[in-house]
């Protein structure tokens, strides 16, 4: 038989073509050895030096009450956190035992069948009692537990003493003072931004919409249903985006910023007053601001209410590809116990998520202590979905605030637009 | 008997020659593309590649998801006439100069020479940053200079555009000016001094006797130009921070982008792709057709 050339290519291409299928990895269990070596990913921070002293005594306790058990500890850059962390599912061999993660991932990592369900340990370990419940509702997803609280991170209004002081104002209690006071600086301070706000700071905003009693989204069957279009939610969205313009925060310079270009605002000394986390305390110190400001509780609708924040913060996770179950989960549990995580806050300054521990921290730091105060007022959490992620990256609400900063669309448009977004992610991604 | 034999191997022997080529050509492109192609017909997410879920065949359900999308419409308006007006641009400077080039003295022509290869040299991500910085509202000296106050360039949907659309040409018309330049160079001089010598103003001769002369290389810059800002991504995405105020500024390939890589929907963002690659693809074989039409030999 003579097949002509023409036919013959596209035939050779079609052998090879269905002998390479896209790849998919096994990423079950593997087993559970008592002793071997134990590979460990933690995110590298600015300066890691300290947070390394603390992760190393941790392991050096472990390893000595764990006979055969060897550990080693690599830091990822922050930046390339989520690339690493995929390409890890992707491939279980080269993948370690136990990781760090960003408390929004959550969902999504079970979702790609990454992250082992710790639900039994978890129960039967006598320190997580005292876990806050915000930072356990971090690891859950479905009801079982993916991992252990490791840090929280929350944020809270910083002011400039010397501004408020100077203009004779007081420190506003509700969100309406809040507004009218960010006016009042910008007006007799024009070089001044009142209050820093971003269209993409996502996280800055989010407090406006809880504290209106909106929710981002609600619980409907097995999945979420959005409700930011909601008449509480878009209460708050108005105040929130009633923030930009020419007599606080100039739309034409603030829609495009985000959460941390309105922290160099205020650590440059350009901004009256910001929200910014207990994470912002060294870039407020390493700038012009040092000595300069205060911090409170963002505050509510009402006077003495807290906007509900929200609870940011990492998460240490055991891989469901591990060989070595019981030890990662071991380790899991020695890396943020009490004692590791009070030791890391003292190297850090990153807020233990045990209430009884976070007390005892705040009585020596009293720079955290408006902080601790928003968390116990009750912080909320995103929606415990991997359509979240999804939702997170598509710039559904930064594209909704800056619908409506830039005079695009009106906050009832904008809001059931970007609702209708994310009910898509939620029907696709569950 | 022995002939036929002797003619047919006769036939393979222009493939064998071509054979290391197209293996190349075949692992380097081919199975690119076919992934591609395949990949746009799964469901294909980051569950399905660490294996928490079953990969699924979706038939068009991908293109389908997309062609429903309302912002990919607008998307795909905004890169096209983008792209055209980059295109426009960056030809209209690089082949403007290229004159020039052959107009001036040694001394200019170097200086020039060096300023445009200089901007060809800079990657583009350094480039877009000092776009910015130049463009800054608050301690930018364009603003400065020209008295604009803290105008923000980049608010705006059509002056973010335009920004970029600077920034783009700046970087891309280095490569028309060489190329033109060098087919000018090549164009015997008798010919332009006749014409000048029958009186032919400057845009005259370029338009009647270069123009002409030189269309198989103006053929290849055009498409060049075509496929690159058809395709731009950084200057976009350093310059309006990913897309610009509300998504304003997205182009196909930062789109694809954040489908693909931001939310882990690999199989979206092949779809999308896949549809620039058959739009690529046509835009050349019709610009080819135009060309042969007119009868000339490329």
């Amino acid at each position: 038989m003579k097949l002509p050339v023409r036919m013959a290519l596209p035939l050779a291409a079609l052998a090879l073509a269905t002998a390479c299928a896209p790849g998919t990895s096994d990423n079950g269990s593997a087993g559970d050895d008592k002793s071997g070596t134990l590979r460990v990913w933690l995110f590298q921070e600015v300066d890691n030096r300290p947070k390394q002293k603390v992760v190393d005594a941790a392991v050096a306790a472990f390893e000595k009450s764990h006979k055969g058990a060897d550990v080693t500890v690599e830091y990822i850059p922050v930046e390339t956190r989520a690339e690493k962390i995929k390409a890890a599912f992707n491939d279980p061999k080269s993948a370690p035992d136990v990781i760090e993660y960003g408390n929004t991932d959550t969902a999504g990592y079970v979702k790609d069948g990454g992250l082992a369900d710790v639900t039994e340990e978890f129960g039967a370990w006598p320190e997580a009692k005292d876990t806050d419940p915000t930072a356990e509702e971090s690891v859950t997803v479905d009801g079982k537990i993916y991992g252990a609280p490791y840090f929280v991170g929350v944020r809270a209004l910083y002011y400039r003493t010397d501004v408020f002081k100077d203009l004779k104002l007081d420190v506003p209690t509700t969100q309406a003072q809040l507004a009218a006071t960010a006016r009042k600086i910008h007006k007799m301070r024009p070089d001044l931004y009142g209050l820093a706000v971003g269209g993409a700071y996502t996280y800055g905003a989010m407090p406006f919409i809880w504290s209106q009693g909106g929710e981002l989204a609600e619980k409907k069957g097995g999945s979420y249903e959005s409700a930011i279009d909601s008449p509480a939610a878009r209460k708050g969205i108005e105040a929130y985006t009633s923030l930009f313009g020419g007599d606080n925060c100039p739309a034409a310079k603030c829609a495009g910023m985000g959460g941390n270009d309105t922290v160099t605002a205020f650590a440059s000394g350009k901004a009256g007053m910001a929200i910014g986390g207990d994470f912002s305390h060294q870039a407020m110190e390493d700038g012009k601001v040092k000595g300069k400001y205060a911090v409170v509780p963002l505050p509510g609708a009402d006077k003495g209410d807290i906007a509900p924040a929200f609870a940011g913060g990492n998460n240490i996770g055991v891989l469901r590809s591990t060989a070595h179950r019981t030890l990662a989960v071991d380790l899991m549990k020695s890396l943020a116990s009490k004692k590791t995580q009070g030791e890391l806050f003292d190297a850090m300054g990153f807020l233990p998520t045990y209430t009884d521990v976070r007390e005892s921290v705040a009585k020596k730091e009293p720079f955290v202590a408006p902080f601790i105060k928003t968390l116990g007022a009750g912080a909320k959490f995103v929606p415990a979905s991997p359509a979240w992620g999804q939702i997170d990256a598509s710039l559904v609400l930064p594209t909704m605030f800056q619908e409506i900063v830039s005079g695009r669309k009106d906050v009832a448009t904008a809001s059931r637009d970007a609702a209708k977004k994310m009910d898509t992610a939620f029907r696709t991604a569950g | 008997m022995a002939t036929t034999t002797a003619r047919r191997t006769g036939a393979w022997t222009p493939w064998l020659y071509l054979a290391p080529a197209l293996l190349l050509l075949g692992g380097l492109l081919v199975y690119p593309v076919y992934q591609l192609g395949l990949i746009s017909f799964l469901e294909y997410t980051q569950a399905q590649v660490s294996g928490g879920e079953p990969t699924t065949f979706q038939g068009l359900g991908n293109y389908a998801t997309l062609f429903a999308d309302e912002q990919f419409w607008q998307v795909l308006l905004a890169t096209v006439l983008f792209a055209a007006a980059c295109v426009v641009s960056t030809l209209a400077v690089g082949c403007a100069l290229a004159v020039l080039l052959t107009r001036v003295r040694a001394l200019p022509r170097l200086a020039l020479m060096l300023a445009a290869l200089g901007a060809w040299a800079t990657p583009a991500v350094t480039g877009s940053t000092v776009w910015m910085f130049l463009f800054d509202p608050d301690f930018g000296p364009v603003n400065r200079v020209f008295g604009l106050g803290d105008f923000s360039w980049t608010y705006g949907r059509y002056s973010a555009f335009a920004l970029v659309l600077l920034e783009v040409v700046w970087c891309s018309f280095p490569f028309v000016m060489v190329t033109v330049y060098a087919g000018i160079r090549a164009v015997p001089a008798e010919v332009v001094e006749a014409a000048a010598l029958d009186g032919a103003s400057q845009w005259r001769i370029w338009r009647s006797v270069l123009a002409p002369m030189l269309r198989p290389i103006l053929l290849v810059v055009t498409v060049q130009s075509v496929i690159w800002d058809f395709k731009v991504f950084t200057q976009i995405y350093v310059m309006t921070n990913g897309g610009g105020i509300a998504g304003q500024n997205l182009v196909l390939n930062v789109y694809a982008y954040q489908k693909a890589f931001a939310s882990s929907q690999y199989s979206l963002g092949s779809a999308i792709g896949v549809v620039m690659l058959l739009i690529l693809l046509a835009v050349t074989l019709g610009y080819l057709r135009i060309l042969r039409r007119r009868g000339e030999e490329l």
